[in-house]
């Protein structure tokens, strides 16, 4: 165990994954030693998930190989994996909402065959594993009621509860406030301490240089680098991922006009577990872009929500222009000039066994020239996506493919085309660059610029506060449902931002 | 094992999984028949004569497509729409009562063949508007509720037959008053045994799909099931084009119900239908819910049956067979479509 | 509302009532573990009419009751595992196939009993289950003849569910089958098969929707004829969602459920009877199952991952 070569835990040889064309991985090569925290850096589709996939056995290798502990993992076997000592923390967490925690953590941990639960044992032993490493939690309490910070404890625990010797977290701060992965950092720092490994996943550049002792860095399926964290730039780091020089963009402060949108203390009604909006105020002006921090599940869905036409508020007052809308819906927001880019473009944005041109009339269907008194002018429909084609530089289909053939990128600036063609007043823009790359980003951000020198007021809602420091005139915080101030482009660090999503500022702005 | 979606279904697959499909009943029946004891090739071709092998059998096939050709087109509507309406049997014999009150109530309307329509339009819509607004409104699977429907009216025809609508002239059977003769739907050709019903059925098919492909409504009621999530983002009201869908499903269903008394039947009786309701989820299912394929999948299975019927005249085997190698088919063909969009890999 | 009184006093009734809810019990217990592991089995109502017909035929070629049970339920986990097959790994509509199920299944019987009885035109009849009397407990006014002298098949009903409710939140399978019906990814990250999961859960619910269908032929009306099912699958489907997916409440509703079946069985000899037509009381069974499930709706607690296919789509 103190010798060099018994220090190596894991270690994956020329693994390579093809889906179809797509080669996911290419022969990567990776190898973890005890006690260490691994960084393994890349872009959205650089192969990550599919690598840790691979590794836990969910999917096949078409070549290479496993070694833990200094012994071969059987491929596609998830169970095995497990037995061997490995541990994942999932970015989308892997729990049952309406069972305890308790329950989460012992399924799959006894044979299945055996009868009945040692519920008192277990709850004792939790209990100790969670003193142990500082991760505070109610045995018995239903997984559904805890926040997103507690139930990636419970994901923690079900790894220590299987003895797991090496733990791989995959975004694991995507979800948390600065302060609570200062709390994971500390988590993760008792466990190398007792002689853990860690492997975690992530694109963020502050997070790999915070956490980790080594980075190994992924692109297009290739490891394209390996770096000590000791010494390196977040610059080095992000010319490593993205292959090319990246510069700083620099944004133009906007003109503010008028006032477009107003909310006056509005609040809205619970919906599922997600926090509703609590007497939430802002203003959107003309010409600005209005950038809306916060750890996801805050109330950025119920304000989304409120914009889109989803829901109407419960209390206070919404204006747009001058006026309250009448009859508040999705087709009345369309109607009072707001362009909406939903969060999730493939569930929520696009009609996936749709053509390009039937989802490119979604929200203007029933208006002419597509619809006349009750019948569908298809022609003008296929002219108005030829256009969006044309404009928006949309690659992979023509009018009449189906929209799932297409990438996330020429997906999205469908979106982008179809509610900015209408040359809107307000823009509400729900992470409009999640998942995609480097060229697709810059595009985006282009063109909502565009729009806002043209005069659109614009929302931005991101979990990205690079991206919404870098672009916002304002910037609001959104916590439990609450709306900090408005805090003015340059105004605040990132450190002063995170008090407010922790939720910090409200009590004594209270 | 996993399912992996298949961007682009090439032309050969789309085409040849059905097919498979149509090849695999086909075997199910040979094997059938052998365990029955028959010969399995004489007795598909037996079932195959029964079915088209004279103009008698033709004429009978298209008889009983026609309340197939209404109920299919209902059920492929409403699956459409992701709306699980399982109670087109239901809206079958509601259409039938209102159908006979209007055809027998001796008002001697002019029109007296639309008014009947109509009517039984009325009453199939409204009954599966309950189990649409229970969907809507309070989440209530219309499945289970839908099917239960189904019960509760053909409990309702029976009290009618024995007490309010009871053709005194029927010697005690539970049969409504016939319907006069004016009210009959008159014969598409005279001497030929087949009534205009049939024509009305292929109209309601080719109106039916110039709904879906050319009105804002098809529109709608194609993103609604395609992605319900998506079409509410996008401002389609989907509670409306729910209640819509539903009044047409329901309508259409009625339809057969308003055809096979008015066009076969001359009167409203327990038996009117061997289950047509139930029988157009496999004609719609077998149609890939294609409104113009309707057509050809009704008559496939009327052949099955009219068929089958003749056929256990002759061998020794069953006429359930036929119900049999309709489940089989459904299953068959539900499989082949489900291995047209996603391929079975390995890991 | 004397003759309501007389009904509801005479250990008759009772009896009948518990006797009316065995076959539910059983059914719904089967249609419960399905939607617990994530599977909506719409076969339910083919299956059971399969378990009606394959108990019998069992019985009437020879075989003692209790191998007759044991056929019907073979019968019923082959039909559930046709529907697992395609809707587990083959991640097909549920919908579609429960009801094309139900078809086969159906029709299956009816084929087969031709074949077997070609010329018969009543069915002929069997020797079913006798009551068996616990003594004692049987002696206990209104209890006694409810629940303590019943067949033995009832008997199984009610262990059948208290198995059930003991499975499902006292030992690790249970666990595994409730989590494959919340969120199957917390399965298969446990290094547990959803696909195995689930498929067993519905070969066994199959298996015990079938008995519930042999209770019909073998303990309550001793021959087989068509229809003799008449909806009560249809029923149990709602009875799960009115139980909110436990089997203490399942088999509370399907008491519930059974005494108002026996109660208008009986006030069809009454006075009312004279005055209300009889369908009105035939309908009662369904009416109540659609109320029962507009008054859950709200409250519900629905597995999350009921009718989700696991393993579709996704890279």
């Amino acid at each position: 165990m103190t010798t060099g070569a018994g220090d190596e835990v894991l270690r994956l040889t020329g693994i390579t994954r093809r889906f179809g064309t797509l080669v996911a991985n290419d022969g990567i090569d990776l190898m973890l030693r005890r006690g260490e925290v691994l960084a393994l850096l890349g872009e959205n589709g650089a192969g990550k998930t599919t690598l840790m996939n691979i590794l836990f056995g969910h999917y096949l290798a078409d070549a290479g190989s496993v070694t833990v502990m200094g012994r071969p993992l059987p491929p596609g076997n998830p169970a095995a994996a497990l037995a061997a000592g490995l541990g994942m923390v999932h970015q989308h967490f892997t729990l049952a909402e309406q069972m305890t925690v308790l329950e989460n953590v012992l399924l799959g941990t006894l044979p299945l065959w055996r009868a009945g639960l040692p519920l008192g044992a277990a709850r004792e032993r939790l209990m100790r594993l969670a003193e142990d490493f500082g991760l505070a939690i109610d045995p018995d309490a239903r997984v559904g009621t805890l926040s997103v910070g507690e139930r990636q404890r419970v994901e923690i625990l079900k790894a220590l509860w299987r003895d797991a010797r090496i733990l791989i977290l995959d975004e694991p701060t995507a979800v948390l406030t600065p302060q609570e992965t200062d709390a994971l950092t500390a988590t993760l720092r008792r466990m190398v301490g007792q002689g853990l490994s860690v492997v975690f996943i992530s694109h963020k550049l502050h997070e790999v240089l915070g956490l980790a002792d080594r980075c190994v860095v992924l692109r297009h399926g290739r490891v394209v680098a390996e770096v000590s964290t000791a010494g390196a730039t977040r610059a080095d780091l992000a010319r490593l991922m993205v292959g090319e020089e990246v510069a700083t963009p620099s944004v133009a402060p906007g003109r503010p006009g008028a006032p477009l949108l107003t909310l006056e203390h509005v609040a809205t009604r619970a919906q599922g577990t997600a926090h509703p909006l609590r007497g939430v105020s802002m203003t959107l002006r003309a010409g600005t872009i209005t950038g809306l921090a916060g750890v996801s599940g805050n109330g950025q869905a119920a304000l989304s929500d409120l914009i889109s036409g989803l829901i109407a508020p419960t209390a206070g007052r919404m204006q747009i222009a001058d006026a309250p809308p009448r009859g508040w819906s999705p087709r009345a927001a369309v109607a009072a000039g707001i362009a909406r880019i939903p969060e999730d473009r493939h569930k929520t944005g696009t009609v996936a066994d749709f053509t390009l041109t039937e989802n490119a009339i979604l929200e203007t269907y029933a208006r002419a020239p597509f619809s006349r008194r009750g019948w569908m002018d298809w022609r003008a429909a296929r002219d108005f996506c030829t256009r969006l084609i044309a404009a928006y530089d949309l690659r992979g289909s023509g009018p009449e493919g189906r929209i799932r053939l297409l990438s996330g990128g020429n997906m999205q600036k469908l979106i982008l085309g179809r509610v900015l063609e209408h040359h809107p007043r307000i823009i509400l823009a729900n992470q409009p660059v999640r998942g995609l790359d480097v060229g697709a980003i810059a595009y985006v951000h282009g063109r909502l610029l565009a729009a806002r020198d043209d005069g659109a007021a614009i929302l931005l809602i991101s979990e990205d506060l690079d991206e919404i420091m870098t672009l916002s005139d304002d910037i609001h915080v959104i916590s439990e449902g609450r709306l900090s101030p408005a805090f003015p482009r340059g105004t605040m660090t990132t450190a002063d931002l995170g008090l407010w999503m922790a939720g910090q500022g409200f009590a004594d702005a209270a | 094992m996993r399912l992996e979606p298949i961007a682009n279904p090439p032309l050969a697959r789309r085409l040849g999984l059905p097919a498979l499909a149509i090849a695999a009943t086909t075997a199910f029946g040979s094997g059938l028949a052998a365990v029955a004891g028959a010969d399995p090739f004489a007795t598909l071709g037996l079932i195959l004569t029964g079915a088209a092998g004279s103009r008698f059998a033709l004429l009978e096939t298209l008889n009983r497509a026609t309340p197939l050709i209404f109920t299919g087109l209902a059920i492929a509507v409403a699956f459409r729409a992701r709306l699980w309406n399982i109670g087109a049997e239901a809206q079958l014999y509601a259409g039938a009562i209102l159908t006979v009150l209007v055809g027998t109530s001796g008002l001697g309307l002019p029109f007296v063949h639309p008014a009947m329509a109509l009517a039984a339009i009325g009453a199939g819509a409204v009954l599966l508007l309950g189990p649409v607004l229970l969907k809507t409104r309070l989440g209530v699977d219309e499945v289970v509720t839908t099917l239960l429907l189904n019960f509760v009216v053909l409990l309702l025809v029976s009290y009618l037959l024995e007490g309010p609508m009871k053709d005194p002239g029927g010697m005690g059977w539970p049969k409504s008053e016939p319907l006069p003769r004016e009210a009959r739907l008159p014969r598409i050709v005279e001497g030929l045994r087949l009534h205009w019903g049939f024509a009305l059925a292929l109209i309601a098919a080719v109106a039916v799909w110039v709904i879906q492909t050319r009105t804002t409504l098809g529109y709608e009621i194609r993103a609604v099931g395609l992605n319900p999530r998506a079409a509410r983002f996008a401002g389609i009201p989907v509670g409306a084009v729910m209640v819509k869908t539903a009044l047409l499903s329901g309508g259409l269903a009625a339809m057969a119900g308003f055809s096979e008394v008015a066009g076969l039947k001359g009167h409203l009786s327990l038996d009117l239908s061997p289950g047509f309701g139930y029988t157009g989820i496999i004609v719609a299912m077998l149609a890939l819910l294609h409104p113009l394929a309707v057509v050809p999948s009704a008559l496939f299975v009327a052949g099955i049956f009219v068929g089958a019927d003749s056929m256990s005249r002759a061998a020794e085997v069953p006429t359930y067979i036929a119900d049999m190698l309709l489940a089989a088919a459904l299953l068959f063909m539900v499989l082949a479509l489900g291995l047209t969009r996603y391929r079975v890999v390995r890991g | 509302m004397m003759e309501l009184l007389d009904i509801l006093l005479a250990g008759s009734f009772w009896a009948a009532a518990v006797r009316i809810a065995s076959p539910l019990i059983f059914a719904t217990m089967g249609e419960l573990i399905c939607e617990r592991a994530g599977v909506l089995n719409l076969g339910i109502e083919g299956i059971m009419v399969i378990g009606a017909f394959t108990g019998w035929i069992a019985v009437y070629m020879g075989a003692p009751l209790w191998w007759g049970v044991a056929a019907a339920m073979l019968a019923g986990m082959t039909f559930g595992l046709l529907h697992a097959i395609l809707t587990v790994p083959f991640g097909l509509s549920q919908h579609v196939v429960g009801l094309g199920v139900t078809l086969l299944a159906t029709s299956t019987s009816y084929f087969v009993y031709r074949l077997a009885l070609p010329e018969v035109t009543s069915p002929p009849r069997i020797e079913p289950f006798q009551n068996l009397p616990i003594p004692i407990l049987s002696d206990i006014p209104l209890i006694g003849p409810a629940f303590f002298n019943q067949t033995p098949l009832t008997y199984a009903a009610f262990a059948c569910a208290g198995l059930t409710a003991l499975v499902l939140w006292r030992t690790p399978l249970g666990l595994a089958i409730r989590a494959a019906g919340e969120n199957p990814s917390a399965v298969a990250a446990q290094g547990l098969s959803v696909t195995g999961l689930r498929m067993g859960a519905v070969i066994v619910g199959s298996g015990l929707m079938a008995v519930g269908g042999s209770f019909l032929t073998l303990s309550a009306f001793s021959s087989f004829f068509f229809e003799m099912v008449n909806g009560r699958g249809w029923i149990c489907v709602a009875l799960v969602v009115f139980g909110a997916w436990r089997p203490g409440k399942a088999v509370l509703g399907a008491l519930l459920f059974a005494a108002f079946d026996a109660l208008q069985i009986r006030l069809q000899q009454t006075d009312i009877g004279q005055i209300v037509p009889y369908q009105a009381f035939l309908a009662v069974p369904y009416v109540l199952s659609i109320l029962a499930l507009i008054l859950m709706s709200r409250r519900a607690e629905v597995p999350a991952a009921l009718m989700i296919p696991f393993n579709k789509g996704e890279r």
